[in-house]
């Protein structure tokens, strides 16, 4: 293939990258913005979402949309509720002290991962597409007649693809809109702004930082669903998602969601890109260095403002 | 020849935000004087005296200290070079006994062995009057106890300038006697800075006082002289 | 008995007691203590900067693996031998925590723990990405002709638990002298409140500093020595567990005690064992253990020890 033909394929493959990525670290973003807890675990919430994806479409008989799409609804909502219990139990026993908090919930990673490892056990498992057309993408050469249209081999992608990119941005509007105009975000965005004025005004910071946590991995889970059809499902799955989420979080800024989405397409298209043509090692390199140096030399992210 | 001013500002100035919280500042004060800063609350005098031992940068304007330009220097190279500071809000090392909270003082200025440590330690916590057993936690003293061991830690330091953010404040009356004795014990040998709510404390510890109003210099005066200004009375009563 | 000759005499026993075990214990038990004893010497290296100077590095794996990686590259690719590859595992080592030292100590708290998190990453992939040096995840073996140091064959087990027994007491020493000493007392007085410290006139930053480099320096003795003693070096040293087991050994044996970091590794390691004997997932202890103390025991077994029985443990 030409390198144009190229490009586009890793754009395309980049593109369902970031869409998922978005997802997945927009949930650690708004649990860090709103409880400031910064959350190991979130990886193994988006791997507990692919699992439960598998577990829930094989229950399914007939066509695998049926399952997929019980999968998409039941997934992230079984995620969400054990999350929203580990807050109970865990995370708001420990007042949420910081330090305290990055424990624990690295404890909380090995025990979800190794309990996951004990029951779902150690193979990758596939999770059937509820459609899947392959779509060939049609590329311009110049020939004997001048410009004419052709069709490379090997540049296509698939209708599902096309559908995550779309539900991605559908899930990531709804979000921005549920918090900007409703009740429930108004309080969220309150508790965010100032923990203690908040629970002065009689507002159910407990609640509040229940439902967040469990919405956090419950946005991972919902990613997880939307992927594992394109990866399997694995027990190990959810070390990469982690690293990502965090590099995408700290580069767009800690805790704001349209930084964090911003980053999300940048990491997630140059991660597609960048492995397309240099090693996947490489660019992993380079981006967990720069997560460091952002931290070190620009703490409020790259699109964020500096504090007053 | 060593200059009469051990430290001097110019135009020294702090905003938080738009909030002009020290107000081209110009303040000197001679060696071995008992200065007095006072002023109504958020009058800048906190912000002022963070600025001069480097716990809060300057936005502008230069500090000189013992003939040199400190403006640029760190918090822990002026405390080198003879500062010491007790702050307002009570700050020691809660976990750790008061022979250390003091010891720690102590070391950082030149190479003492440990037994003339603990010699100045016991110096310093008896000159407080802290009667304490010295290996007590300093978390378990009464507010005030743990002023007076803040203040240990001050004068343990022996600087050549001291800076004392409200240290009679939560001090009972007889303790506060103890206070105005220690000062005037040190008063010419060392140079003092003192930021008093305490009216009586000032008219009995200080050669001179400062008047801060809304960050700027309000008055500067003897103390007879400032206890009489109509200004002065007025800042206080308005903002009372 | 003085404060001086007490902690000298309990430790100086708790090496005899391991001294004689060697005599006594089984195989099984033999080994799992030589290898504790070197992993300890690593959870002592955190504990400096975790237990004493309260930073909490997330990784600290990054400093073993220089440590080990500097031994067996230059002994496997450059022929040297233990005694100059150890030396330059730990100069490695040294000049890693060096910089990360004064780049990470810009920041604090979660940023730190990110910060170090993200270039132990890097290290990680480093050493996947130059995978025709160091064999990436699969390793290389240090071959039994370059384990040879002083005459002392360090395959054999017997000579293993010694060297391994001189290193734990190495870092015994260099732990306890650091907490007594005036460097290390300002440590704490940054743990306990850094705004004081630096307002009695300390340059917080070089003592924190002075804490990052002794801390990643000692983990690399310990990442060096481990290799050659056990004749093998992998990227799994340089992964992430490695940067959370220390946490946990100094949070389980109890940060801020000079022993706790032994006491923690060896009871984890057991743990860890026994239950890798029943399950693939043995790793499922590391976690319940993580949670259970950070819910109910965050002083650890020794700071228990310290606060209901001997109140002068350093
Ligand atoms: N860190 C800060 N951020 C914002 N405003 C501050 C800060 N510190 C002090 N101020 C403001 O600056 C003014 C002076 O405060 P301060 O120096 O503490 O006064 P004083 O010690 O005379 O009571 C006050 O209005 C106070 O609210
Ligand atoms: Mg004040």
């Amino acid at each position: 293939m030409d390198f144009g033909p190229y490009l586009v394929l890793a754009v395309l493959e980049g593109s369902v990258q970031a869409a998922v990525l978005a997802l997945t670290a927009v949930g650690l973003s708004l649990v860090f913005g709103v409880m400031r807890v910064v959350n190991v675990a979130h990886g193994e919430f988006f791997m507990l979402g692919a699992v439960a994806a598998w577990a829930i479409a094989q229950s399914f008989a007939g066509h695998p949309a049926v399952g997929f799409i019980a999968a998409l609804v039941f997934a992230p909502l079984l995620v969400g509720l054990i999350a929203t219990g580990a807050d109970m139990v865990i995370l708001k026993r420990l007042g949420y002290d910081p330090e305290n908090t990055i424990v624990a919930t690295i404890g909380m990673l090995y025990i979800i991962q190794q309990l996951t490892l004990m029951t779902y056990g150690p193979d990758a498992r596939p999770v059937p597409p509820p459609f899947n057309t392959r779509l060939s993408i049609p590329w311009f050469e110049w020939g004997d007649g001048g410009l004419a249209l052709v069709w490379p081999w090997g540049l296509s992608t698939t209708s599902y693809k096309l559908a995550v990119i779309a539900a991605a941005a559908v899930i990531l509007v709804a979000l921005w809109l549920a918090i900007s105009r409703t009740r429930a975000g108004l309080i969220m965005r309150a508790t965010q702004q100032d923990r203690e004025m908040a629970q002065a005004f009689g507002m159910p910071v407990a609640w509040v930082n229940a439902l967040v946590f469990g919405l956090g991995a419950g946005l991972a889970a919902l990613a997880a669903v939307l992927i594992v059809p394109i990866q399997q499902a694995h027990y190990l799955m959810g070390e990469e998602p982690l690293l990502l989420s965090f590099i995408v979080v700290i580069i767009g800024g800690l805790g704001s969601l349209a930084g964090t989405v911003a980053a999300a397409i940048l990491i997630g298209m140059s991660d597609g890109i960048i492995s397309v043509f240099f090693s996947p090692t490489l660019a992993k390199i380079l981006s967990t260095l720069l997560v460091a140096m952002v931290l070190v030399f620009r703490p409020q992210g790259l699109f964020g403002h500096p504090p007053r | 020849m060593a200059a009469v001013n051990l430290l001097a500002t110019k135009g020294l100035t702090r905003t938080f935000g738009g909030l002009v919280a020290v107000d081209r500042v110009d303040f000197a004060v001679p060696r071995g004087q008992v200065r007095a800063l006072i002023g109504p609350n958020g009058a800048g005098k906190t912000t002022l005296v963070g600025m001069l031992c480097g716990r809060i940068a300057a936005t502008s304007g230069a500090i000189t200290f013992d003939g040199r330009d400190i403006t640029e220097l760190p918090a822990h190279r002026r405390i080198a070079m003879g500062m010491a500071y007790t702050f307002q809000v009570t700050s020691i090392f809660a976990r750790l006994s008061l022979r250390e909270n003091v010891a720690l003082a102590v070391r950082r200025c030149g190479r003492l062995d440990e037994r003339q440590v603990e010699r100045k330690v016991a110096e310093a916590l008896s000159r407080v009057r802290l009667t304490e057993p010295a290996d007590q936690m300093a978390g378990d003293l009464s507010y005030g106890h743990q002023r007076l061991l803040e203040i240990a830690m001050g004068i343990a330091q022996e600087p050549q300038l001291l800076i004392l953010d409200e240290p009679t404040q939560g001090l009972a009356d007889s303790e506060i006697e103890g206070f105005n004795a220690l000062i005037r014990s040190m008063a010419g040998a060392t140079t003092i800075v003192l930021i008093e709510h305490n009216m009586d404390v000032v008219m009995e510890t200080a050669d001179y006082i400062t008047v801060l109003n809304f960050g700027e210099i309000l008055a500067e005066g003897k103390p007879q002289a400032i206890r009489a200004d109509a200004a002065v009375q007025a800042a206080y009563l308005g903002s009372a | 008995m003085s404060a001086r000759s007490r902690t000298l005499a309990l430790h100086g026993a708790v090496v005899a007691a391991i001294l004689a075990l060697h005599f006594i214990l089984p195989d099984y038990h033999h080994g799992i203590l030589a290898r504790t004893m070197v992993l300890a010497v690593y959870a002592m290296a955190y504990n400096v900067m975790f237990g004493y100077t309260g930073l909490l590095s997330l990784g600290h794996a990054l400093f073993f693996a220089a440590g080990m990686y500097g031994m067996g590259l230059s002994s496997i690719h450059l022929g040297f031998s233990p005694g100059p590859a150890i030396v330059c595992g730990v100069a490695a080592a040294f000049a890693v925590s060096l910089i990360v030292g004064i780049l990470a100590l810009r920041t604090s708290g979660v940023a730190l723990m990110i910060v170090t998190l993200m270039f132990a990453q890097a290290g990680w992939y480093l050493v996947l990405y130059f995978g025709e040096y160091t064999r990436g995840d699969e390793g290389f073996v240090i071959p039994r002709a370059a384990r040879m140091l002083a005459g002392f064959d360090l395959a054999d087990a017997s000579n293993r638990y010694i060297a391994a027994l001189v290193l734990f007491a190495f870092g015994l020493v260099v732990t306890l002298k650091a907490v007594e000493s005036r460097f290390g007392r300002v440590l704490v007085a940054i743990r306990e409140n850094e705004e004081r410290a630096r307002m009695l006139g300390y340059d917080v930053f070089r003592y924190k500093l002075g804490a990052v480099v002794l801390s990643g320096t000692l983990s690399g003795l310990a990442g060096a020595c481990y290799g050659i003693l056990f004749g093998y070096v992998g990227a799994t040293f340089a992964s992430v567990q490695y940067s959370i087991l220390p946490l946990l050994w100094v949070l389980l044996g109890g940060a801020s005690t000079v022993l706790g970091p032994f006491v923690g590794t060896y009871f984890m390691t057991y743990l860890i064992d026994i239950s890798s004997a029943y399950t693939t997932a043995y790793m499922l202890v590391a976690g319940v253990v993580l949670v259970v103390l950070t819910l109910f025991a965050r002083q650890g077994i020794m700071g228990e020890v310290r606060r209901r029985l001997i109140p002068w443990l350093p």
